[in-house]
């Protein structure tokens, strides 16, 4: 029981959390389902600071969609509020930045167009969206494909567009849900070290959630774990490896040790004595 | 090892003697079997020529026979008429009757009924993504309306709009419109739940994800229907002027019908074939045009 709070409790930047970019204040979510229910996510409380790049990891059922789904406006919390820069925006949706493990581009439209969706959604004109979008593609290694359709594309380049789509809406905070978890081992080496240079030169807030424990250690600055029934967060640990850091590190002992730690912790909160949580 | 050699005998034990019989003999057929050799299959395609000279040589065997069928009265010229007669009519209907006109009439007819049921059901069908609450309300009334032998209800419609084109334009709308309706709407289920929420995220309001999304996602399902309806249309005017009509290729094979023109019957049944051809492909390419448009 201990365990639970604790992460929560200590806030890791304790001198930040007035100003922390993303705040989750208690939020929860309960499913009332005829007579039982069922508690996707106990009481939650994230503080998580500007600039940094924060991974969620645990096993599925662990709730890791539905804070995304909370944060993003797409599910009101039983209980619970979310704060970004301190204003409280529980249920609104447009605050975040949301990607998915499916690109989700539209197969009508133009890479290009695609990228500029969110812009224009945000209503801003297509032709100035496009005058943005267009030298960001050539930059980011999406040159040359402008004027193609998705279908044309692999997957690693089409996550690429869905991300610049997410990045060009100009929140601070982005959510990423197992972006790379549908590519193969050599694309998502690739995708994370782009996605650390997109980190470094956009300099947002960056939320993911990942299965892949190497992954969470390589990318983040923080790394919170979490266990099912019911969701919870029971460990936050930093990451202080220095950046940028160097594909070579993962064989590192400190590295390793990280990883190994992460590891324990998942395969603890998934033995079967841990069956509490299925409130009555 | 061990596994093996425990389970063998009691699978013979309990299937006994025969099976060890039959088994033996299963082996050696398949051991018979493997030796024939067998090739795969070749398939000789024919040159275009002689698969067009084959089908112009079957149509001019097949009117010849007509042809001389009726001359020697094995059958009965009153009734299925001959080629050669029904030739001098057609060139009749055509320079003397009322072919252009009846032709106009006809594909009027056609043309504005499909373009206002696959348009209107389009819209119907589309309209049900904005509630839930509404299309559950409207599912039954569609289905009924599906269900319904549309062309049952042309005297009625006969009654209500008249003689005239309108009437012939309702029959063919009703049939094409709830087509068009039922495609609409499973264009607009099939939407990606997830592709809605990406919306969402984005701060999208309802009518953005109407009409970035849910609409375009659906045109290629209209698109997909446009060939189906230009046929029910026709049908629809067609049945429309067997009721009643003053004009019309309909109007024309029910009134030589009636008269016992059977040629005239002939000619018109082959000019609305023409039609037909004619207004499929028309679509068919226009089909073509505005997929490539749309990428799918």
């Amino acid at each position: 029981m201990d365990v639970q709070s604790q992460p929560t409790q200590a806030p890791p930047a304790a001198n930040k959390a007035a100003t922390a970019k993303l705040a989750l204040e208690n939020v929860s979510m309960v499913f009332e389902g005829n007579g039982s229910s069922f508690t996707a996510l106990a009481p939650v409380n994230l503080d998580v600071s500007a600039n940094r790049f924060i991974s969620l990891i645990g096993p599925s059922g662990c709730g890791k969609s539905t804070i995304f789904n909370i944060v993003a406006g797409l599910q009101p919390p039983t209980t619970g509020r979310i704060l970004i820069d301190g204003v409280d925006v529980t249920g609104m949706i447009g605050q975040v930045g949301y990607m998915l493990q499916k690109d989700l581009l539209l197969p009508w439209r133009t890479i290009l167009d695609n990228v500029c969706l969110g812009m224009e959604i945000q209503g801003v004109p297509i032709a100035q969206a496009r005058d943005r979008a267009a030298p960001l593609l050539r930059q980011y290694g999406l040159g040359g494909f402008e004027k193609m359709h998705p279908s044309a594309l692999s997957g690693g380049m089409r996550q690429r567009a869905a991300l610049l789509r997410t990045l060009l809406i100009d929140m601070d905070v982005v959510l990423l849900d197992e972006p790379f978890g549908a590519l193969d081992a050599q694309t998502k080496a690739q995708m994370q070290e782009w996605l650390l240079q997109l980190f470094h030169d956009f300099g947002r807030t960056v939320i993911f959630v990942t299965h892949d424990v190497e992954e969470a250690v390589f990318l983040s600055d923080e790394i919170y774990v979490m266990a099912s029934r019911p969701g919870r967060v029971i460990e936050h640990m930093p990451v202080d490896i220095p950046r940028p850091r160097d594909r070579s590190i993962v064989s590192t002992p400190r590295f390793v040790a990280m990883k190994k730690y992460c590891l324990d912790l998942l395969h603890m909160s998934s033995s079967p004595d841990d069956s509490a949580g299925l409130a009555a | 090892m061990t596994l093996e050699a425990s389970s063998l005998p009691a699978r013979t034990l309990t299937h006994g003697a025969p099976t060890h019989g039959a088994a033996t003999q299963v082996q050696s057929i398949r051991a018979a079997d493997r030796r024939k050799s067998r090739r795969l299959p070749v398939r000789k395609d024919w040159p275009t020529l002689w698969i067009v000279t084959a089908q112009i040589g079957f149509l001019v065997v097949m009117m010849a026979a007509w042809e001389i069928g009726a001359k020697y009265k094995w059958i009965d010229p009153f009734f299925w008429s001959k080629p050669s007669a029904i030739y001098e009519t057609g060139v009749l209907y055509f320079n003397e009757g009322s072919a252009w006109i009846d032709i106009a009439f006809t594909f009027r007819a056609t043309l504005i009924g499909f373009v206002i049921g696959t348009i209107a059901g389009g819209v119907l069908g589309l309209s049900f993504w904005w509630s839930r609450n509404y299309a559950r309300f409207m599912q039954p009334f569609i289905i009924c309306l599906e269900s319904i032998p549309k062309l049952a209800l042309a005297p009625l419609i006969i009654l209500v709009f008249g003689m005239g084109l309108s009437s012939k334009v309702a029959i063919a709308t009703a049939l094409t419109l709830v087509v068009s309706t039922l495609t609409a709407y499973s264009g607009v289920q099939a939407v990606d739940r997830d592709q809605e929420r990406l919306f969402y995220s984005l701060g999208a309001s309802r009518w953005q994800v109407f009409t970035k999304l849910v609409a375009p996602f659906s045109v290629p399902w209209l698109i997909s229907i446009l060939r189906v309806n230009i046929g029910l249309a026709l049908t629809g005017a067609i049945v429309g002027e067997f009721v009643a009509s003053e004009h019309g290729l309909g109007r024309t094979i029910v009134y030589a019908g009636q008269t016992y023109e059977i040629a005239l019957v002939w000619v018109a049944v082959a000019v609305l074939s023409a039609l037909a051809m004619l207004m499929y492909v028309a679509v068919a390419w226009l089909e073509r045009a505005l997929r490539r448009g749309i990428p799918t």
